[in-house]
């Protein structure tokens, strides 16, 4: 058995919600959720959903509104307006049960730089309460299939930027969730990591049906086949399937489509934009 | 794919042994972390030793104590401060760990906590229970050191401390956690420093009596008396040499609870005391 299929054998048996129509609620549901910082407001009535299964691309420019509704997402911050459910959990009602199907990935590292790379993923095991034999068996796969293995026992200073995003998403799935967030988490590596990091993201979709939510400004990581969200100074302009975003908003490809709709010229599209 | 996988039902809430594994992981991870800081396990025990050579040396022939509770005969002076001294490490320990808390949170490091599914109050509460184990490594180490200067409480005391340690450090550790939520960046950490370390600990009975105090100045014993550090100090003190201080066992109990409340309901998002902004760079 390779390593990628140990870890794939160890998500046979999911844990979902024990809801009668858990398999058919949306991975990610908000709904009419505003937020401010005093008076300055950051998201205004946003609402839309992820689908099980899906790779959901929300793109925005930097200071859209992303990071704070990460924040809300993960209960960072407590829902002033409107609600947002997990597999159909309530986050603020029921944050236990949201939280435990939930992998972030944070825009800023959140990694321990003095402890070693398996011991930060054991310190996340133990905050979600599995066990440190299954919780040291189940580093070993994860570091397998991200190919850090060979680095078990390094310093997570020792790493690269790349090394470091890739352990991160290897921790936001050691506890098996069924919805991953990623906020910004190309942001700083250079092309082949990105590209690495967001082909591993959608291997993760299509091979164990993880539904993820993708944060980014760069046009260049959407794909045409996946859902996207476009989120502007604190509101949701558009949503759907890329296509039909780019027919509904008149453009020929994100790039205008997204000029379009928000009026600002382009900002993604490159890695350094 | 999805499709070809086992549904299974999650389960309702979270064992007692899940509740366990996340308390030995925070406490292990605090431990390894604190090893890895040998310069702070250093500082932590040069500081009390520096008290107790050179200034109570130099203090010793200055200040006459009398027999006062729980000292049954006169005592050196460094026999005196030795209490204060242990708590003056979980006074600093627990300022160390509300500072690592400030620094956690400017690096992230404090989301991998704060989005475990776990109810944010046991997290919290784990963490305090890591820093008060951290505390009580660095206290006994003292106490060893001051063995050997002729600070010998009775064998018993060093067990019959232990409660009295671990109360004294969970309510020193609860008021950092509380002063760390409202502080928002590491450079405003120096205020802590000269606005509660140094007025707590000198404000004390941990190194002079209280009735010395009084006599000097009325208004500053009452200031000293209010002190929750100096119930701590003297709780530490009586439960050295086997003894129970009902009162500072009440005080020190309370502002435990006091602190610790405060602290989860700072920390908690919705009903948060801290106010909270997007961290630099993110919206």
């Amino acid at each position: 058995m390779t390593a990628t299929d140990a870890f794939s054998a160890g998500q046979n048996t999911q844990d979902i919600p024990s809801r009668p129509a858990a398999a058919e609620m949306p991975a990610l549901s908000i709904d009419g959720v505003s937020h401010s910082y005093g008076a300055r407001h950051a998201l205004i009535d946003i609402g839309f959903t992820v689908a099980p299964a899906s790779f959901t691309a929300l793109l925005g420019l930097n200071g859209a509104g992303k990071s704070t509704l990460f924040s809300l997402i993960t209960r960072l911050f407590g829902i002033q307006r409107g609600h947002i459910g997990i597999f159909g959990h309530d986050v603020a009602h029921a944050p236990g049960e949201a939280l435990r199907l939930l992998g972030v990935v944070f825009q800023p590292r959140t990694l321990d730089l003095d402890l070693s790379v398996t011991q930060n993923l054991l310190y996340h095991a133990a905050l979600h309460g599995i066990a440190r034999r299954d919780a040291r068996v189940r580093s070993r796969e994860v570091l397998a299939r991200i190919g850090l293995d060979d680095r078990a026992g390094s310093k997570v200073r020792d790493l690269s930027g790349g090394q470091m995003r890739r352990l991160e998403i290897a921790r936001a799935l050691l506890h098996r969730p069924r919805l991953l967030l990623l906020d910004e988490a190309t942001v700083g590596l250079d092309v082949k990591a990105r590209a690495d990091i967001l082909n591993h993201v959608r291997q993760l979709v299509t091979e164990q049906g993880i539904s993820v939510l993708w944060a980014t400004h760069l046009f260049d990581e959407i794909g045409s086949n996946d859902d996207l969200v476009i989120l502007h100074q604190g509101r949701v302009l558009a949503q759907g399937k890329v296509a039909q975003v780019i027919a509904d908003a008149g453009g020929s490809d994100i790039n205008t489509a997204f000029m379009r709709l928000t009026g600002s010229t382009a900002q993604g599209g490159s890695p350094s934009s | 794919m999805i499709s070809a996988t086992t549904i299974r039902p999650i389960r309702s809430g979270f064992s007692l042994t899940q509740y366990l594994t996340c308390l030995n992981g925070i406490v292990w991870r605090e431990a390894l972390r604190f090893l890895h800081q040998r310069e702070r396990f250093v500082s932590a025990l040069v500081r009390p030793l520096v008290w107790l050579f050179i200034f109570a040396a130099g203090f010793r022939q200055v200040l006459g104590l009398s027999i006062i509770p729980p000292y049954e005969t006169y005592i050196l002076y460094e026999v005196y401060i030795a209490p204060g001294l242990m708590a003056m490490i979980q006074l600093f320990n627990g300022m160390q760990s509300s500072l690592s808390m400030v620094y956690d949170r400017e690096m992230g490091n404090m989301r991998t906590l704060l989005v475990s599914p776990l109810p944010r109050w046991f997290l919290l509460s784990c963490k305090l229970l890591a820093g008060t184990a951290v505390s009580l490594l660095q206290v006994y180490a003292f106490l060893l050191i001051a063995w050997f200067w002729d600070i010998a409480p009775p064998p018993a005391g060093y067990l019959t401390v232990l409660p009295a340690l671990v109360l004294s450090g969970l309510m020193l550790g609860a008021l950092g956690m509380l002063i760390s939520s409202g502080i928002k960046q590491l450079e405003n950490f120096a205020g802590v420093m000269n606005f509660v370390i140094f007025p707590m600990f000198f404000a004390s009975s941990a190194l002079y009596p209280l009735w010395r105090i009084l006599e000097s100045s009325p208004m500053l014993y009452y200031v000293c008396l209010f002190n929750p550090f100096t119930h701590a100090v003297e709780l530490i003190r009586f439960a050295l040499y086997g003894q129970m201080n009902w009162i500072a066992l009440a005080v020190v109990g309370g502002c435990t609870i006091a602190f610790m409340v405060g602290a989860i309901l700072a920390y908690d998002p919705s009903r948060g005391l801290i106010r909270r902004g997007p961290a630099g760079g993110e919206a």
